[in-house]
């Protein structure tokens, strides 16, 4: 066990400035080509899970021609496990609103959405509240850029961010093809920023810190803080703000409670690292990526139940739209029961790999795609317990 | 002329006839009636020029727009992982019981629906549960006695 403890960091959900939107102000009257080289070196990479490196997808964007722009913040936060973006929204909300702000300057954009999940409609009196607040200082400060709170209506799938656009457009929250990307073709067809609630905030960090500064957070690969919501089988479930690139041996040793089985990396649609492996796993872009969620399985559990959860869940939140995810969902959950239920050999378990690597491959989004993460990792991991 | 045309018109009047404002009715008209009917769905179709194939479409995707009759209150209880390894399924027992009726059911007086629902982000707090959109998590069985109870009140 080692001796140190993880870093926390306290940069998200640090104070406000003492002055209200004293780092917009300042930013404002930066040269966009300057926002965008801080946030290029600052090696800022999205929030939400996927990593795309936030200060080249403002640039597309910028770079596409068009007088109608858009920046969405993507507050559909869904994927189990994952409660960060309650907590930001919660706690520092300004910081958020002053990020897409700052975006709508480099773009060019002059609205922007806050798309909120419909669970989350707890939060809108407060968040109007602060956004009243946003709308009279950007007024003052000649910024012409207005946000507007959109709510979603329970579906996972709308996290996906052109799923989120067809449900902003009053649609089926039904993925389209990519390309086109959002930064040529988002909302309504225009080019569009969309980024997560915690990627915003890291934005207006590396504006108020400089990029230096924040570089010596994390890893050459994970630059900065992250947000980590941490649940299962630990005595200390919560929100913590830690560096990337930390061994997941270290984070076990912090927040698992002594028997620790399994840590879900990335929710359901992450990765499953078993206890020999916890040594060899880095968390973050270079190693296991997440969106945040860490789930801790002690031994009492079975993986079995876990797994199944997990493909229950798939197969209810899949859009329907594409037959691999549609039908694979159905059969992997069917798959795992008939072997269970000795209705089919063990072999069987196979098969459904098989079938869970062809979804990798030819669904048409990242839910259909990413069901095999957890598939593969937990029947790897644990087969016995599938079995017996 | 039901009051039901009105709600759509005021709602019309406030959100506009874009499509982009088709969300946002049919979000109101499910928190003011706790459902939408068929003929509300006609009715917001011809208000926005749609067909009522595509409102019906667009509201039959989301799981929080009920298509069928729901109680005063809508009770949505988490069943993903962690709030199932932490209990849920005693929670749905205890409400079955006080509220005498199944998951997917509403009660006979139309106060109480109970529903389980996917990931409500409370996993550090689990279980966890909405009553129409104000969240309960941490939730023990006294809890739950002293929540359903006041409910029950109001």
């Amino acid at each position: 066990m080692s001796d140190a403890k993880l870093k926390r960091v306290d940069l998200i959900f640090g104070e406000y400035s003492n002055v209200k939107y004293k780092v917009l102000a300042d930013t404002l009257i930066r040269s966009n080509e300057e926002i965008l080289k801080d946030l290029l070196d600052s090696g800022l990479r999205g929030r939400g899970g996927a990593g795309f490196p936030t200060g080249m997808k403002w640039k597309f964007t910028a770079e596409t021609p068009g007088n109608e722009k858009y920046v969405v913040c993507n507050a559909d936060e869904g994927e189990p496990g994952t409660f960060k973006d309650k907590e930001i929204l919660t706690r520092v909300p300004r910081k958020v609103f002053s990020g897409m702000a700052i975006c709508g300057k480099v773009i060019g954009a002059k609205k922007g959405f806050l798309y909120l999940r419909g669970e989350y409609k707890f939060l809108l009196p407060d968040l109007l509240k602060e956004l009243d607040q946003y709308h009279e200082f950007s007024k003052q400060l000649g910024h012409d850029f207005s946000i507007e709170i959109r709510l979603g209506s329970g579906a996972y799938i709308c996290g996906e961010e052109s799923a989120l656009f067809e449900s902003m457009e009053g649609d089926r929250g039904e993925p389209r093809n990519k390309p086109p990307y959002p930064t040529t073709s988002g909302y309504l067809g225009k080019p569009t920023v969309i980024n997560n609630v915690e990627t915003f905030v890291n934005v207006l960090m590396i504006m108020r810190l400089g990029p230096d500064q924040y570089k010596k957070l994390g890893t050459t690969d994970s630059r900065g803080s992250k947000v980590f919501s941490v649940s299962g089988d630990t005595p200390i479930p919560g929100i913590y703000e830690l560096e990337l690139g930390m061994p997941l041996e270290r984070f076990v040793d912090e927040f698992g409670d002594g028997d620790t089985k399994a840590v879900q990396v990335g929710g359901a649609s992450g990765f499953c690292v078993p206890r020999k492996k916890f040594k060899d796993t880095v968390i973050g872009f270079e190693g296991v990526p997440t969106g945040g969620s860490m789930m801790l399985f002690n031994s009492s559990r079975s993986m079995y139940n876990v797994l199944h959860n997990y493909l229950e869940f798939f197969e209810e939140e899949s859009c329907g739209q594409c037959t691999p995810c549609r039908v694979g969902c159905q059969q992997l959950r069917k798959g795992i029961v008939a072997v269970k239920k000795g209705d089919k050999k063990s072999v069987y378990l196979d098969q459904l790999m098989k079938l869970s690597e062809s979804m990798k491959i030819t669904a048409k989004c990242g839910l259909g795609q990413s069901v095999a993460n957890s598939f593969s990792s937990i029947v790897n991991n644990f087969k016995e317990e599938m079995i017996y | 002329m039901a009051t039901s045309d009105y709600l759509i018109q005021d709602l019309v009047e406030k959100y506009g006839r874009e499509r982009t404002s088709l969300m946002p009715i049919l979000q109101e008209v499910v928190q003011q009636k706790n459902y939408l009917s068929d003929q509300d769905m006609t009715e917001i179709a011809k208000e926005l020029d749609l067909s009522a194939a595509q409102v019906f479409g667009t509201a039959t995707f989301y799981s929080f727009l009920d298509t069928e009759p729901r109680g005063k209150y809508v009770i949505r209880v988490c069943k993903t992982i962690t709030c199932d390894m932490h209990g849920k399924k005693l929670i749905i027992q205890t409400l079955e019981d006080m509220l005498k009726i199944k998951v997917g059911e509403t009660t006979p007086n139309k106060k109480f629906t109970l529903l389980e629902t996917n990931c409500l982000g409370w996993c550090h707090e689990g279980p966890a549960m909405l009553i129409n959109e104000k969240p309960f998590s941490g939730l023990t069985l006294e809890r739950i006695h002293d929540i359903i109870s006041e409910y029950m009140h109001k």
